[in-house]
This record gives C-alpha cells, structure tokens and sequence, in this order.
C-alpha cells in the first residue's frame, strides 16, 4: 500500500541518501519525493511517497526516526493530512479544439502559464489522484508532456516536536 | 567556559588533541598518502599506534579493544583503498553494535570528485555501514564532528562512526576550539524506561509460572551484569545469554542455562519455547535465535527492553515494551519486583519449583558433548581443556563457524566481555586481529583466540602485528582441514557433495610462528592436548598451536535453518 511519510532533517550533506536508503536497502521503490528548505534554513521537510507492506510500515518509521539528521518522521498515511502535488502540463492541440481545453482546465481549476500555436503549457495542483484525472483528460486532446512535482504533505493534527537538548560533552579532560 | 587554546596548531595536531580529550590511548591504522600530516603530528603524540598489516584488521582490532573494554576503540586508514578496506569491520561493528570511530583520510578538498589518485566516495560508500559519518570540509568544524562522533559512537546503541578528513583540512593551520556540549536534536536517546510498563512487567515477573530471562548483548554493552545477575536472583529465573551475551550472567551461576539458538543447548531451547513469560533484555529476536517465529516462544508473554525502539516489535510484538538503557530498567525493575515481593512471591512457589525441576531435567537429559575420543582429538575435546584452563577467567576471541559455536557451547565465561566473537556479521578472520586489540587493551589478561584453519589464514598478516608487539595471545587453531561450518551444511542439507570446502594446505604451524620469532606446535593425538596448552600458557610471548581434530565432527544440538528451536537436531538422530 502507498504510504506517505513527512520527515523533518537537517539540511546536511548526506540527509537525503540516509534517508532513502532506509527504504532501498530493504527493497521499496520510491514512488514519489519532494523535500525543501523550512522556515527554519537549517532544517528540510521532506514528503516520501513509498509503497510498503502493511506489516512494516511501523518499521519504516522507526529506522528513519533512528537517523541522526532526522527530527520528526510521521506517517501520514491515516491521519488528518493535506496531501498536494503540482503538475505541469504542455498539450498540443489543434486549432479548433482550444476553446475546450481552456475549459477543461478551467474545470480543474487550473491555470494557464504559456500559449503559443501548438497549444499550451498548463500548471495544476491538487490532490494526486485529481491529477491523475486532469492528465488523462489533457492527453484526451493530443500529444502531452507532463511534469510532475510529487506529493507534499501537511498534517492537520500538529505533532509536539520532541528533539534532545545539548548535551555536555562528557569526554574532554583536560590534557 | 574554556577559550581555544592558544597553541596555532594543524588540522592533525587538532585530531590528536580531540583524541586524547577523548580518553583515547591506542588506537589501529595504517599510513598512506593522505593521512602523511596525522601521522607526522603522531610522531610527536603519546597516543600508541599500532600499525597493523590490513586496514580491515585495523577495524577488528578496534572492535576487540572496544568490546574488551567497553570504551570507543579507534582505526584509522588513509583514503580509497585504505577506506574501503575498513568496510566489513565497520558493518561488523554495526551489527554487534560496537563502539568504534574510524578516521579516514580523504583526497585534498579540492579534487574530490575528480577520480583523484586513491579517491573513493568514503561517505557514500560508508553511509549504511556506519550508525553515522561525517566528511569534514573545514578545520574549524573538525573538533565539533569528532566529539560528536565518540558520543554517537558510544551513546545509545552504540555503533560505529566514520570521520573522513580531506588531506589539506589535516594541514590547515587553526586553533583547537573546545566544545563544550554536543548539540544533535534529531538524535534521541531514551534511558530511561516507562515507570508504568516497568510496574507492570514486575507484576507479571511475580505471576508467571515459568519465566525464562533471554538476555542480549546489551546487558554487556550496557555494563548490567550487575543488575542482570540481581534480576534473574531475585526472579527466581533461569537465564540464557546470546551469542552476545555470553558472561553477561556468569556461566558458573546456577540460574544460568547456556546460549540459545540454533547450537544453542536442549534446555535452553526447550525453556524459551515452554516458558509462559520470555524476559528479553538488550536483544533483538535474532533468526539464528528464535528459528521459526511463529513457534518461537509460543506460550509466553514477552517482556522487551531494548535501548533501540526500533528493536521493539520488530520481530516479536512484545505485551510489554520498554525502551531505555538495560541497566537503568533493571535497577527499577528490581526495585519494583522488591516492592512487589511481600505480596506476591510467595503466590507462585510451587510452579516454580516444578519449572525448575523441569529445566533441571531437560539439562540432564542433554547436556553439551564434551566427550572425548581414544585416536583422534575432538573439537569438544579441545573447548573443554581450555575451559579448564581459562577457568572463566581468559579473554576468548574466535573466528566464525564450528570451533564458534563449539567454544560458545564449553567455554566457560564468568564476566562480561571476555567472549569476543563476530556475532551478527559472521566475519571470518576476526579471530586474530580482535585479540590482538583486546591484548592491548588488557595486558594483564590471559587472551586466547580460537580460530579455525579457514579464520586464521584469513588474518594470517597480523602474525607480524602480533610479534612486533610481542603480545602473549595463545593462538589456537582448530585444524579439521576444512571449512567446517559450510562442510557440515553441505553434509547435512546437500547430500555431503562436499564442494570448496577442502582447505587441504596448511602452513607448517611450527615454521610458520619460528619465522615470526615465536613458538608453534602441531598436535594431533588426544593426549597432547592439555600438555600442549599448558606449555602454551607457560610461554611469556605469543603461541601458535595448530590442532589438528577430527575432521568429521558436526556441531550439535543444531536448529535446521528456518525450523523451530524445539525440533533441534541433537545428535545423528532427530528428536522432535
């Protein structure tokens, strides 16, 4: 089942890979990633969109969690989340049927971002699966090239960051 | 609050001072070309090298010196090959959960990336084999990354860290800038334990009838031999140690049933599937512990504490789960179970004693093969004569495979860490190396290391390592001509065609250590055992004795891969 995970990182050399090697050591295939500088420039946040067996899911998020660079993984699966993806669309269309792509895309709130002879470039967000609709129906008019950005997700329930205060540097006698 | 020190000093001369600030006293390595300004600053530091003869071996080294002790053993190797030659050892370390830092050189700043002489991507390549690494790209972060690095290595589950330091960061001129607190937020470690579930495990420590304690390597990584040792008293518990754990109960105390698993003993075996309440302490349900999980354990409840929530549930759902730190959870545990005691010990008496009665009788029923043969010297043989003569006392390092899980089986240990051995890993050629670096660390110790014929000529170079420290390690090589373990699979589960498995040359043991400056023997009658091991101890310096044993000899009890620890195969015949 598709399983999306939000992690918060430090924004480190190396972050990234740890954190998906977790998932190809053990064999998952990553359906979808998109991960960008917080407000905090220190700190990413990071969605995975990955397809893991139930059983292991929990798992998952322990070995992520477990990762030195990782503040917070959460598995968004089943709870509250605002889950969004952004695609871009360049449809190739004749002359005649542009009056209609415009309306479809207007239906799909959409939004036009370059016109030329051929046809269009159109940028849509929503929900994954809405995407999914709106490419099939762009491609319904011609030959399309797609773009997309992968999901990224906001839980609706905030979590109470938990994250471990310095700690004295216990070695360091004096030499 | 102290001010960086005066001193303008070189990103080497700054390593060896965060390393000494470390409490480092030895650590293992091998030169090259990146690494020349570290090892031009060492000549003036009193911190000891050894210079091993393969970088891999300079990470065992580390390990058996961390494992004897307890503190972050430490190797370093120079760039590419150097690095990569540090792999197994760290993964090894991973797996055992070893405290290790390694210092690797790497290509100057500049020309990473580049395809340099002797580059390779340490970091990457390094990445899942470590608990974490660093590359450090500046002097100024260098003393910050190696004190993170000793307390992640030491800190929690303890683990192997990697430090990969460009040539020119090494040469850079700077200060040394104390660090005074390690600030890692996402790095969480939980000590503690849930005083809730810790209640309720004492509670059901009190009610169970048949409880069985599964102890782990963390009760000796966590140093809770003492509480361990009060818990399973105070229970009124037979205990198993792990493969890990061996000397984490003394192996002479009475409540102490041997390692479980696929060679472990009938009764440890049959208790862990009998029991109604499993105390698991420091482990992680390991396949060659618990065969086939659905059986494993069947009737009982589960108690889990393990340092590492990752552990918890991953193999076994547990009815109480406890992370934090093995020692910290016991003191509270027996505390509760003391508390808890006027009221319920008496409660559950007469089941005890019956369990008791039947743990007693399964150990009588099967007890170990110690037995010895009139012509030819027996593995079991061997184990015993240097259990006699170790006493529980020596520090025992092997390789892996049969003479392993034979050593495992007889060898008494009555402390923590003087069973040293590639647990999760399974590395030949540990043997050697992690005795010389236990050796190091314990000079006052009695050091055996057991390998088999395989093992040993796996890490045959630090024979040079070894006499060049004149470090007293008797070395015995268990000899049956072949690679036993994979021979006995090969017997058992492929019709004996037995294929690459003949290790049919093997140095002439005597000439081999004489051309080292040591002594060597081979024996192979039985009664040259005991004189033989004796005459090894005598000897002020190193020792190689090559015993040459019955060649055909199968470890018993065995669980086929997969099966259910009850079903052990005991013997050449099947008893379900």
């Amino acid at each position: 089942m598709l399983q999306t995970i939000s992690i918060l990182l430090e924004n480190k050399p190396g972050a990234l890979l740890r954190v998906t090697g977790v998932l190809s050591a053990r064999g998952y295939n990553i359906e979808s990633l998109t991960v960008a500088k917080t407000l905090d420039p220190e700190l990413s946040r990071m969605t995975i969109v990955v397809d893991v067996e139930d059983r292991i899911r929990a798992q998952v998020i322990k070995q992520i969690n477990k990762l030195v660079n990782v503040l917070q993984a959460t598995d968004m699966t089943e709870s509250p989340a605002v889950i969004r993806e952004l695609v871009l669309v360049r449809v190739r269309c004749s002359q005649d049927s542009r009056t209609t792509v415009l309306k479809e895309a207007e239906i799909f709130h959409s939004r036009v971002v370059d016109s030329s002879t051929d046809g269009f470039a159109i940028e849509a967000t929503g929900e994954p699966e809405k995407l999914d609709e709106f490419i099939e129906v762009m491609r319904s008019y011609g030959e399309i090239d797609v773009a997309r950005s992968g999901a990224t997700a906001m839980s609706l329930e905030p979590k109470k960051l938990r994250l471990q205060p310095p700690v004295p540097t216990p070695a360091v006698a004096q030499v | 609050m102290e001010t960086e020190s005066g001193k303008l000093m070189n990103g080497a001369e700054v390593l060896l001072e965060c390393l000494a600030r470390e409490g480092v006293d030895c650590f293992f390595g091998y030169p090259g070309g990146v690494t020349l300004p570290f090892y031009d600053a060492l000549y003036d530091s009193h911190i000891r090298h050894v210079l091993v003869r393969h970088e891999e071996n300079a990470c065992f080294a580390a390990e058996g010196y961390a494992r004897a002790t307890g503190k972050v053993g430490v190797c370093c190797a120079t760039s590419g090959p150097g690095a990569t030659n540090l792999v197994t050892g760290l993964v090894d370390a991973m797996m055992d959960s070893i405290p290790i830092v390694a210092i690797t050189g790497q290509v100057t700043s500049k020309l990473i990336g580049s395809d340099a002489f002797q580059e390779a991507d340490t970091f990457g390549i390094t990445r899942s084999a470590t608990k974490h690494n660093f590359m450090v790209k500046s002097l100024q972060e260098l003393p910050r990354i190696v004190h993170e690095a000793f307390y992640i290595a030491a800190s929690g589950r303890p683990g192997p860290v990697l430090v990969d330091i460009p040539k020119d960061v090494f040469m850079a001129r700077g200060h040394y800038v104390p660090v005074d607190s390690i600030h890692l937020p996402g790095y969480k470690v939980f000590t503690e334990g849930h005083a809730g579930q810790i209640r309720r495990a004492a509670q059901l420590v009190w009610e169970a009838e048949r409880p069985f304690v599964y102890a782990g390597g963390g009760t000796v990584l966590g140093n809770a031999s003492a509480e361990l040792t009060e818990f399973v008293e105070l229970a009124n518990a037979p205990a198993v140690c792990t493969l890990m754990a061996l000397g984490g109960l003394s192996s002479s105390h009475p409540n102490f049933i041997s390692m479980p698993g696929m060679h472990g003993s009938y009764a440890a075996n049959m208790g862990m599937t009998e029991c109604d309440l499993l105390i698991a302490l420091g482990t992680r349900f390991d396949d060659r512990v618990t065969g086939q999980l659905q059986s494993f354990a069947r009737h009982a409840r589960v108690i889990h504490v393990d340092i590492d929530p990752a552990e918890i549930g991953k193999n076994r759902v547990p009815d109480i789960p406890i992370v934090g730190d093995v020692k910290r959870v016991l003191q509270k545990l027996n505390k509760a179970l003391e508390e808890l005691a006027p009221e319920m010990k008496t409660k559950k008496e007469a089941a005890r004693a019956k369990w008791w009665e039947q743990i007693h009788g399964w150990q009588d029923e099967h007890p170990f093969d110690r037995s010895r043969a009139e012509d030819a010297i027996k593995p079991q043989h061997l184990m015993d004569e240097i259990d006699r003569l170790s006493a529980g006392q020596a520090i025992v390092t092997s390789d892996v495979g049969q003479h392993q899980m034979w050593a495992a089986q007889l060898i008494r240990f009555n402390e923590p860490r003087l069973w040293i051995n590639s647990g999760g890993l399974g590395a030949m050629g540990f043997g050697l190396p992690s005795a010389l670096g236990a050796q190091m660390a314990r000079p006052d110790k009695l050091v055996f290391a057991i390998c088999g014929d395989g093992g040993f000529q796996m890490s045959i170079p630090e024979l040079a390592t070894i006499a060049s420290h004149a470090l007293p390690i008797k070395i015995v090589v268990m000899n049956n001509g072949y690679l036993g373990m994979v021979r006995q699979w090969q017997t058992l589960f492929y019709n004996n065609r037995l294929c690459a498995v003949d290790l049919d040359c093997f140095p002439d043991a005597e000439k081999l250590a004489g051309a080292y400056g040591f002594k060597g023997r081979t024996i192979d009658k039985p009664w040259q055992v005991a004189q033989a091991l004796e005459e090894a101890i005598k000897e002020p310096g190193p020792y190689l004795l090559n015993v040459k044993v019955a060649r055909d000899e199968n470890v018993y009890p065995m669980v086929p891969a997969g099966g259910a620890i009850h079903e052990m195969v005991l013997g050449p015949v099947v008893v379900a």
